[in-house]
């Protein structure tokens, strides 16, 4: 199917301008600085590198960084299936205004996100203050880098699963119902596999982001070394430091790591693609 | 399993799509519901299966009040117009949903519901394609699946919506003699809904003609076809052309002059007479029958339609003929109904142009050549 056809006529022109353009902007915008990042991380000698990626401090920031990433990528999936049910099956009073409310977390600076999160998530704010007598507390924990993490992910999987919802054919679910399936079966067997590629999808575009987020993050985190530290954060320490070689070493690990899990998803579509045979 | 719908009234929004249908279903007939978009067809099949609730009335399974009871429990086979097959399923797993969603203590093993679904995929002739995702089928292949997975559950009533509407003629024609075969082996109650009224009157053992949310008129092919009890029926079943007439002492009227047709049930007055086009004969002199002066003329098939402009009011009205026929444009021409129906008031409005055809036909463009070009293009076209 994905064969080459750079000499054969087709009814579709412009293949070879196109084409031609869209490399040399990938290589431009996105491969030429990545391989900078790379080349630059080789000005550390082995030890030094090794040192870097294998710090406890660096190791705990890794393990939050993902981590955190992960579960909050995960928890938006489940929410953001449920939002996206809701905003294309029923209809009530404000849906648009919902439905513009969604994007918000992509509108807004981070920096403003993260400052009025921290201010109601600490012991005295308004949802710190319904914690703290059980003495939970959320801002400067990894608790608080989550519920940030959340938030700017949001968008990512409403936006994806909302416009494969509403092609969905009620028919379909009708169908299984004549045949005598109750309600949950049939969401579960009928309306819940075709939504995969796009929950998948979703999933890694709030994933990549949460990876990747710094300014919501620092002012909830409260940047405990090893405890509420995370990767981005290291890196700008390092260039604080005027220690360009290793802050490049941070991100590349990063870089690897985050390009691993996309690849694994992607695959995994691809197989769920002609599983489901949408191909 | 006998069908009866009492007193069903169904409402969207306070507007009546369903008003007092009342329709006795006997235990293994074929019937068709035929009516035009917004007759409330669809509506009535959705109730019987129970995707839509009723307003008033009820619906009855034998002797079992099917009217409270949810789609799951009604136990009927449904078959939709866009197939609404389970695409991410292989046509097996398809086919063999409703067996496998049912509860455990009635559920049949995976092997024996691999059985039944290999045995249905036998009888709608789809041997070998077990595997298969719909993606990977024909439209007719998805309906014949669709068919397959209704039939697999063992319903009380088989219930098709369109089944052949998204499909092309041919594929069409093919389907509805195997949907026949299949009903008369099955034995299945079968109620199926069109707006084709050459699909119902072939298929089916009884046509329910409906219109704006109530039956015109229920019976056999020959029936709704030669005995229309309506206007609407006569002009929806059929080709047919109409004619304002006027009724008095028990004789129909054309402006001045007595048609010879005595219609004694008519109250006098305004009255509409209706008659099959080609089921006529062209008399020489007018006594008693419909003169007129020849404006168009097509060909369609192996007929010839002749558009005929009738009286001083020029009413036009359409008569089939023999292809051979070389009645020219501007000819006058007299012809009797051999069978027709009168109906009280106006029905067509003042100019009942050929509109009672159900399907467009070709434009009502007159042929425009002059006369001698005709009569050559007729000597070689046959």
């Amino acid at each position: 199917m994905a064969r080459f056809r750079f000499r054969q006529p087709s009814i579709v022109p412009g293949f070879g301008l196109t084409f031609g353009f869209t490399v040399f902007y990938l290589s431009l915008i996105v491969l030429i600085p990545i391989a900078g990042l790379f080349i630059k991380t080789f000005e550390l000698d082995w030890a030094s590198f090794q040192r870097i990626v294998t710090g406890p401090r660096f190791l705990a920031a890794l393990r939050l960084s993902f981590g955190a990433s992960l579960l909050a990528a995960l928890f938006n999936v489940v929410v953001g299936v449920l939002i996206a049910w809701v905003l294309v099956r029923y209809r009530f009073f404000a849906r648009k205004l919902l439905d513009a409310i969604i994007d918000l977390p992509f509108a807004l600076p981070t920096a403003v996100a993260g400052i009025a999160l921290t201010s109601l998530y600490v012991p005295s704010g308004w949802i710190g203050q319904l914690f703290s007598p059980y003495g939970i507390t959320i801002a400067y924990t990894p608790v608080g880098i989550w519920i940030a993490l959340v938030f700017i992910g949001l968008p990512f999987v409403v936006r994806t699963v909302q416009p494969v919802l509403e092609d969905f054919n009620r028919e379909v679910e009708e169908a299984a119902a004549t045949l005598g399936a109750p309600r949950r079966t049939t969401i579960l067997r009928v309306v819940a596999p075709p939504l995969i590629p796009a929950v998948l999808t979703g999933f890694s575009l709030a994933f990549a982001r949460a990876v990747g987020e710094y300014g919501s993050v620092i002012f909830i985190a409260g940047n405990i070394p090893r405890q509420t530290e995370i990767l981005p954060l290291l890196i700008v320490f390092r260039l604080e430091e005027r220690e360009y070689a290793a802050a490049a070493a941070i991100a590349a690990v990063m870089l690897s790591v985050s390009f691993l899990i996309l690849l694994t998803i992607n695959l995994i579509q691809v197989w769920s693609d002609r599983r489901f045979g949408n191909g | 399993m006998e069908l009866s719908i009492r007193n069903v009234r169904k409402e969207f929004d306070r507007f009546p799509a369903l008003d007092d249908v009342s329709l006795d279903i006997r235990s293994g007939e074929l019937i068709a519901l035929l009516g035009p978009s917004g007759s409330g067809k669809t509506t009535l099949l959705r109730l019987i299966a129970g995707l839509e609730f009723l307003t008033s009335g009820a619906i009855l399974f034998g002797d079992d009040d099917a009217s409270r009871k949810s789609v799951q429990e009604r136990n009927v086979g449904f078959v939709f117009q866009h197939y609404a097959l389970f695409r991410h399923m292989t046509v097996a797993d398809n086919i063999g949903f409703g067996l496998k969603v049912r509860p455990a203590a009635s559920r049949p093993s995976s092997a024996e519901i691999r059985r039944r679904a290999v045995e249905l995929l036998d009888l709608v002739q789809l041997s070998g394609l077990a595997n298969r995702y719909p993606s990977q089928l024909s439209g007719g292949q998805r309906q014949r699946v669709a068919l397959a997975r209704a039939l697999a559950i063992e319903p009380r009533v088989l219930l098709l919506d369109e089944p052949f509407g998204a499909l092309d003629a041919q594929v069409r024609r093919e389907l509805r003699r195997w949907l026949r075969e299949i009903h008369d082996t099955t034995g299945h109650t079968t109620v199926f809904v069109t707006h084709d009224q050459e699909e119902a009157l072939e298929l089916a053992d009884r046509v329910v003609v409906m219109s704006q949310g109530q039956i015109e008129q229920v019976g056999t092919a020959d029936e709704v076809y030669d005995s229309p009890v309506s206007p609407f029926v006569y002009g929806f079943i059929g080709d047919s052309s109409a004619l304002p007439v006027r009724a008095e002492y028990g004789q129909l009227w054309l402006a001045d002059r007595a048609l010879g047709f005595s219609e004694s049930a008519l109250a006098d007055g305004p009255a509409t007479l209706y008659f099959r086009p080609h089921d006529i004969e062209l008399t020489d002199g007018c006594g008693g029958c419909i003169a007129g002066v020849v404006v168009a003329s097509r060909r369609v098939a192996g007929t010839r339609r002749l558009e005929i402009e009738v009286g001083g009011d020029r009413h036009r009205v359409e008569i089939e003929l023999p292809a051979g026929h070389t009645a020219g444009i501007g000819s006058r021409v007299a012809f009797r109904p051999k069978r027709w129906k009168a109906f009280a008031g106006r029905q067509e409005g003042d100019t009942p142009a050929p509109q009672t055809e159900p399907e467009p036909g070709p434009a009502l463009e007159p042929l425009r050549q002059p006369f001698g070009a005709r009569e050559i293009m007729l000597a070689t076209g046959t």
